[in-house]
């Protein structure tokens, strides 16, 4: 067995850990969801009576309260495999590196795996105090998924690279989008469970015509089936949350712009040509600029600048996935 | 008017918060004529709203570039869609689909985008730098309103509490020890009342400023470079030399405002072309072109360029953009005088250099057909079937060139320009055997072939390579980079570092200790707030008060103060 063949096998591993994991999480998830749903009838009641929210207040101090149905075994082994996860996927990382002779971010099986390091890291850091099994279940689905493709669709034979990719950019301008779309991921996992929860803070409301087209998302997030959410932050927090982490991916995307400009300079003569992976880059940045705006903007923050989050990591994974394998330009190198 | 903001722009420091009358009306009815119209016009194009509205226009009309092939990039498969779809074709070509991004409705969304950016920032930054220049907000009366509190008893007199405090926060950060954390300003609020309120952070808002500021300085280098620049392509066979000069390039494009007198005459000549591929997947590893550069004025200096690494010449950038074989062919007429004699380009098809090729042979002696061949070279030919060749490998082990030929008039002289790499085979005859069979012709390095129909002969001399160079110049090139950069520091300034406001007002006791409470508002969420509110009260009061501290913050917290995740504030030294 050679090195390239040992990383294939660390990332089988990973994947093994990884989905431990999120079965872990789920049963956290599901324990958490039993549990409010056996305390919901009489809440729902008082909640159709008198309109008010439903929504319980976390005690603050991330000490987990007492029966609200959290397994605190699943959720350690849940922590427990995904750091088996990250470690293996690193030593798969370093030993593909070494495999190829060069930095392990040339084509979409390595970008695949190294961004999938980088989102898991990311939902350790975002875990280690207070576990969300939401955000962890969203973040490993996304992470599995992304993993057997990598393994069953994208993969490829370590190998040195063609000209064009032999600079030192292929670890900054790579890197770093790579590492932006981990960061993006789990933004992501954090609006939609802000958006969730916003929704169901909000509650029933007296019927008016945007409201009765939005009802029946609402009588099923204000549900039972989501009575879990009451384990979790308010919408207000996990906006905070979700607008850290975007703000980081943003500047770690722009850098990639930035850094894809020079080295395009470099490489093709020109620091800017429209090459459809270059549209994609720009349509995600101009969307995600729309998000901070939006943020800050009467009328439209909080749920409705969470949509943005949605469309702009709608076109990072579409840039990824659509541009690489279906649409042909300079930034061909999937290897496929 | 230190209250401006763009319409509809969500700010908790210019909202109700800190001022005590109300926001500015909403915008006047445009019943007050033409100016009216105008200033009405002009509000709802700096708001925030339109500035949304604009982004997202932008992000939707980005897109069809991708979707239809661009003329700049590919103008030959613009035509073969014009050909495949004849009534959708001229539609979206009128509508300028097939020049996305310099269409007048693209160039309309990004100006209008940055008009709205110029409007907006522009009255913005004045106000800021009235603030930078100017006192922190003076003390609000109440503080219940506040998302970061605290409060405290000192048995110091007001006075001496609140100097105590502003020396705790002009404190500089662990960082920056010499660097003042907050602006500071003490007031007398009367009745041995006295008050501090702090400022910091005014770097955000000069970030945010510095990156719209940036992006339109980054718009009109951008726009410069345009004006200014040449990039031109030029095929140089080993062996022989290029002038910088326009009649030297095979494409040359300029900028409306660039004069081609000022090209640097430089002179470059490709003495060796090294290619390395790897020998099991036959993928290129690396191209070097080994060329001496003669500037003027200066020795002649062997130099090289590799992908990524273009070479530096007179004012321009020469780039290594493509490579191939350029087979150095003669062929004499019936008569055996040389009709055509030089390297010929061929352009490779395929990873292993199966490469195509048309030689013209235009100037015959007397009045004998005008000959065109059409050839395909293969750097290492191996036959795999009967008279069937391909190429195994990049490199010319074994080259062979499998030609076919045509007679008769090819047409240059209709005074259309012709594609060189193609035949016009409109006026020509193929040349065929006894079976009717298109005649074949395979040559190797050194042979000479007789051309069929009597046309004369044709001799491979030898195989030299060519590479395709890109020269570009663009004066606004550093001045994109430093805008680029700029922005870049603006951007990560704007939404990392932390703005916040602090106050402190210390009133005397009814007949005790001084009673002190605070106050903090931070733009946008800050979980730092609380406890740099917290640290600064504990120094002011002295440790023995901080532990109590705690118990009497009013149970309001909306900021997220207790989840704390890793967050991007940084926290000043304690």
């Amino acid at each position: 067995m050679n090195t390239g063949d040992l990383s294939t096998l660390l990332v089988w591993g990973a994947m093994t850990a990884l989905t431990i994991a999120l079965v872990a999480y789920a049963v956290d998830l599901a324990a958490i969801a039993e549990r409010a749903q056996r305390r919901v009838p009489a809440k729902a009641s008082a909640g159709a009576g008198g309109g008010t929210t439903t929504a319980v207040a976390t005690p603050p101090g991330g000490t987990s309260a007492v029966g609200d149905g959290r397994s605190l075994r699943a959720e350690g082994i849940a922590r427990t495999t995904t750091y088996v996860g990250i470690v293996l996927l690193l030593g798969a990382v370093v030993t593909r590196g070494l495999a190829a002779g060069r930095w392990p971010t040339a084509n979409m099986y390595e970008f695949t795996v190294v961004g999938v390091l980088v989102a898991t890291t990311v939902l350790a850091i975002v875990q280690r105090r207070r576990v969300i099994a939401f955000v962890g279940v969203l973040v490993l689905g996304i992470a599995v998924l992304a993993l057997a493709l990598g393994l069953l669709v994208f993969f490829v034979q370590a190998d040195a690279v063609q000209p064009a990719l032999q600079s030192y950019w292929l670890v900054l301008h790579v890197g770093v989008a790579i590492t932006a779309t981990g960061v993006f991921t789990v933004a992501f996992a954090a609006s939609v469970l802000q958006v969730l929860q916003d929704v169901r803070e909000v509650g029933p409301r007296p019927a008016d015509e945007a409201a009765r087209r939005t009802d029946g998302l609402r009588r099923w997030v204000t549900g039972p089936r989501f009575g879990w959410l009451q384990q979790v932050p308010s919408a207000r927090e996990l906006e905070a949350q979700a607008f850290r982490l975007n703000a980081i991916g943003f500047v770690l995307w722009t850098f990639t712009l930035i850094g894809g400009a020079i080295w395009a300079e470099h490489a093709w003569g020109r620091y800017w040509g429209w090459d459809p992976k270059e549209v994609g880059t720009f349509v995600a940045w101009v969307v995600y600029a729309a998000y901070l705006h939006a943020r800050t903007t009467r009328g439209w923050s909080g749920r409705k600048a969470a949509y943005f989050v949605f469309v702009g990591y709608a076109v990072v994974l579409a840039n990824f996935s659509v541009v690489n394998l279906f649409v042909t330009g300079k930034h061909s190198y999937s290897g496929l | 008017m230190s209250a401006y903001r763009p319409d509809g722009l969500d700010d908790v420091f210019t909202g109700t918060l800190t001022e005590d009358q109300p926001s500015p009306a909403p915008a006047q009815l445009p019943s007050i004529g033409f100016t009216g119209w105008l200033r009405w016009a002009w509000r709802q194009l700096t708001s925030m709203r339109v500035a949304l509205l604009l982004l997202m226009l932008l992000a939707v009309a980005a897109v069809p570039g991708t979707v239809w092939p661009q003329r700049v990039q590919s103008p030959e498969k613009v035509a073969a869609y014009l050909v495949d779809h004849p009534t959708l074709g001229p539609w979206l070509e009128r509508l300028g689909f097939f020049g996305v991004y310099s269409s007048i409705w693209f160039s309309a969304i990004y100006l209008l985008l940055f008009v709205s950016l110029v409007g907006c920032i522009l009255p913005r930054t004045a106000v800021h730098l009235r603030g930078v220049r100017g006192r922190p907000p003076r003390t609000p009366r109440r503080f219940g309103r506040f998302p970061a509190q605290g409060q405290g008893t000192a048995d110091d007199e007001p006075r001496v509490v609140v100097e105590r405090a502003v020396t705790v926060l002009r404190r500089g950060s662990r960082w920056l020890p010499f660097w003042p954390t907050y602006r500071v300003d003490t007031r007398d609020e009367g009745g041995g009342t006295w008050s501090v309120s702090a400022e910091r952070g005014y770097l955000r808002e000069t970030g945010n400023l510095l990156f719209h500021l940036a992006l339109v300085g980054l718009l009109v280098s951008v726009a410069t470079g345009q004006l200014l620049h040449y990039r031109g392509q030029a095929i140089v066979v080993q062996g022989r030399g290029f002038a910088n000069a326009q009649v030297d390039y095979d494409t040359f494009e300029q900028g409306t405002a660039f004069r081609p007198s000022s090209l640097v005459p430089f002179t470059l000549r490709l003495d060796d072309f090294e290619a390395a591929f790897d020998p099991d997947t036959l993928q290129s590893r690396d191209f070097t072109a080994h060329v001496t550069l003669t500037e003027p004025g200066s020795d002649p200096e062997p130099r090289t360029i590799k992908v990524n690494h273009p070479l530096d010449a007179g004012g321009a950038k020469v780039y290594l953009q493509g490579n191939g074989y350029a087979p150095d062919l003669t062929v004499r007429d019936k008569a055996g005088e040389v009709a055509y004699a030089g390297p010929v380009p061929f352009l490779p098809q395929d990873e292993v250099y199966t490469s195509r090729g048309v030689v013209k042979v235009p100037d015959v002696s007397g009045d004998q057909p005008q000959v065109g061949i059409i050839g395909y070279l293969l750097p290492t030919a191996q036959e795999v079937g009967d008279g069937l060749w391909r190429s195994v490998n990049p490199q010319p082990d074994d080259p062979l060139l499998v030609l076919s030929v045509w007679s008769g008039n090819l047409g240059l002289d209709t005074g259309v320009p012709q594609n060189v790499y193609q035949l016009d085979e409109s006026r020509l005859t193929q040349s065929v055997d006894a079976d009717d069979k298109p005649v074949t012709l395979y040559v190797r390095p050194g042979e000479t072939v007789q051309l069929p129909d009597d046309l004369g002969s044709l001799t491979f001399e030898g195989l030299p390579r060519y590479v395709a160079l890109d020269l570009r110049h663009d004066p606004a090139l550093p001045f994109v980079l430093v805008f680029a950069l700029t922005a870049f520091a603006g951007l990560a300034a704007s939404l990392f570092a932390p703005r916040r406001r602090l106050w402190l007002r210390a009133a005397p006791g009814v007949d005790g200790p001084t009673v002190v409470t605070a106050a903090g508002l931070a733009r946008g969420d800050d979980v730092g707030l609380q406890p740099e509110l917290d640290r600064v009260l504990r120094a002011t009061l002295g440790t023995t008060t901080a532990d109590d501290i705690p118990d009497r913050t009013p149970a309001t917290p909306p900021a997220a103060t207790s989840d704390s995740t890793p967050d991007s504030t940084r926290e000043s030294t304690p």
